[in-house]
């Protein structure tokens, strides 16, 4: 694509530009922001990458996925203040999900060990994990909250805090999977994935395309699983003491 | 205001000095006091008295801030948390109930050590608080609040408490109902030995099934003894606490 088709591609920002000053919406300034800071971004990423590329070096292909958990921690924690440490819980947990991941298509062979496929797919993989993390922390926060009493009552008759907090925490768990599950169902009937589309655009085979989507579909499998339980059972005993006893829920963000 | 503790007898739970802060208010003020063993022992006192408060600190889901409690002759702090709360039953004023069946929630306490309740065990316990065997399998989300508190008190007795908290279980209850629960847990009183410690309300109730009676006002144990307290109280918080109460 030349500079020239993608200047012209900002007609699509134009519209709801329009729209919005049309009907009073308020939204221009914020589509502007959001327009600039996703050129600037993608770009420095292009130019990033391209150096990474080049120079080959395992070191920045680290740097590259520290940042990349760095980013996701930071987004996804805000939705856990209530959790003890729940920064190098989620650190811990993208680190693990990262390693699996790599270590599996790495070991076996899959992909080949170069920053073209490495950085694309740990992206894939932190991005997923940092949304499955979002999801399962704020319905585990409400799950906790409003089956407060029903914990108690499970301690009360003499449970340990593992099982007094097992209903939350398996229903957390499968609420946080259900999407990704559910639009694996979907795929390739309502929406073609974004990667595979992106492939079949640049020229790839469409069977090829296909292929590395299914990868990346059942990658993402084991990152949402893996993500919510392990993020899970590293949450649940901070919110207890070592009498077995529910400490108070931080409430807010 | 501490009373001296005018209790005789050997005690099943002893408290010494026991107070309890949450989030910079004082919610239990130095109270020392003990339950009788094998007595039943109500709890009267205006709501916000920190009466519940004392039987979550019974019952381990919290712990004292200041002072200690000894549960016969053993500070709770050290016995194993699961071991105390087994020991320890308590059944709370709105009887929570786990989604699913009445069999489900009496064998709950089992369920937690990995074991089973039998069928007959649990009809058993049902006839035992006044319900017919054929609740067993109902939802307990078809049972009345009187029926639930009777549900919430046979879960209870599944562990064999030797100490069993009641947190204003009849005050939801009919006086029929009232009644049988009363009559219950006097039978599980006598006989099988278990100290019993009851939150009530009603001043007849507190007079007609306690041996021993505590009056808690604001965090303190005002005064603690024979039910006489009751009748013919001297301290005049208790005089018009009582009067009110009555009137």
């Amino acid at each position: 694509m030349s500079f020239l088709s993608l200047s012209l591609s900002l007609i699509f920002v134009l519209i709801p530009l329009a729209l919005s000053k049309t009907l009073n919406l308020g939204l221009e300034k914020d589509t502007f922001v959001a327009t600039i800071r996703s050129i600037i971004q993608l770009l420095a990423v292009g130019y990033i990458l391209t150096f990474v590329f080049e120079s080959g070096s395992y070191l920045f292909i680290i740097l590259m996925v520290a940042l990349m958990i760095g980013a996701a921690t930071h987004n996804a924690q805000k939705k856990g203040v209530s959790i003890r440490g729940i920064i190098w819980k989620l650190v811990l947990t993208f680190l693990f999900i990262e390693v699996l991941t790599q270590a599996i298509l790495l070991g076996f062979q899959i992909t080949p060990p170069t920053a073209q496929y490495i950085i694309p797919i740990s992206g894939m993989v932190v991005g997923n994990s940092m949304v499955l993390s979002i999801l399962f922390l704020n319905r585990f926060t409400s799950e906790i909250q409003s089956r407060q009493k029903e914990t108690e009552l499970l301690l009360s008759l003499g449970g340990t805090p593992k099982q007094a907090i097992h209903l939350p925490l398996i229903q957390s768990i499968k609420a946080s999977l259900i999407p990704t599950i559910e639009s694996q169902k979907t795929i390739g009937l309502v929406q073609l994935p974004g990667m595979m589309s992106g492939q079949i655009i640049a020229g790839a085979d469409p069977i090829q395309a296909v292929q590395f989507q299914l990868l990346i579909l059942f990658l993402l499998l084991t990152t949402a699983a893996v993500t919510s339980i392990m993020l899970g059972f590293l949450s649940y005993p901070t919110l207890f003491n070592e009498r077995m006893q529910m400490l108070k829920i931080k409430t807010g963000e | 205001m501490q009373q001296a503790n005018v209790l005789t007898g050997k005690a099943a739970i002893e408290l010494n000095h026991v107070s309890y802060s949450d989030e910079g208010l004082d919610i239990i003020k130095d109270v020392s006091g003990s339950l009788p063993e094998g007595k039943i022992t109500t709890f009267v006192g205006p709501s916000g008295a920190g009466k519940t408060t004392i039987f979550r600190l019974l019952n381990g889901l919290i712990s004292p801030t200041k002072g200690d409690i000894q549960l016969f002759g053993e500070n709770i702090q050290t016995i194993e948390p699961t071991t105390l709360r087994r020991t320890v039953g308590i059944a709370l004023q709105d009887a929570t109930m786990l989604r699913g069946s009445v069999y489900k929630n009496l064998a709950m306490p089992k369920t937690l050590q990995n074991q089973e309740l039998k069928k007959e065990e649990a009809e058993h316990l049902l006839t035992q608080v006044g319900l017919d065997a054929s609740f067993l399998h109902r939802d307990v989300t078809d049972l009345s609040g009187g029926q639930r508190q009777k549900v919430s008190i046979a879960r209870t007795l599944v562990n064999h408490p030797k100490v069993l908290l009641l947190d204003e279980i009849t005050s939801s209850l009919d006086r029929v109902s009232t009644s049988d629960i009363e009559h219950l847990i006097q039978h599980i009183n006598k006989e099988f030995a278990v100290t019993i410690a009851w939150i009530t309300h009603n001043l007849d109730q507190a007079l007609l099934i306690g041996d021993y009676t505590w009056v808690m006002m604001n965090g303190e144990l005002i005064e603690s003894g024979s039910t006489d307290v009751l009748k013919n109280p001297v301290n005049p918080r208790i005089q018009e606490f009582v009067k009110g109460e009555w009137q």
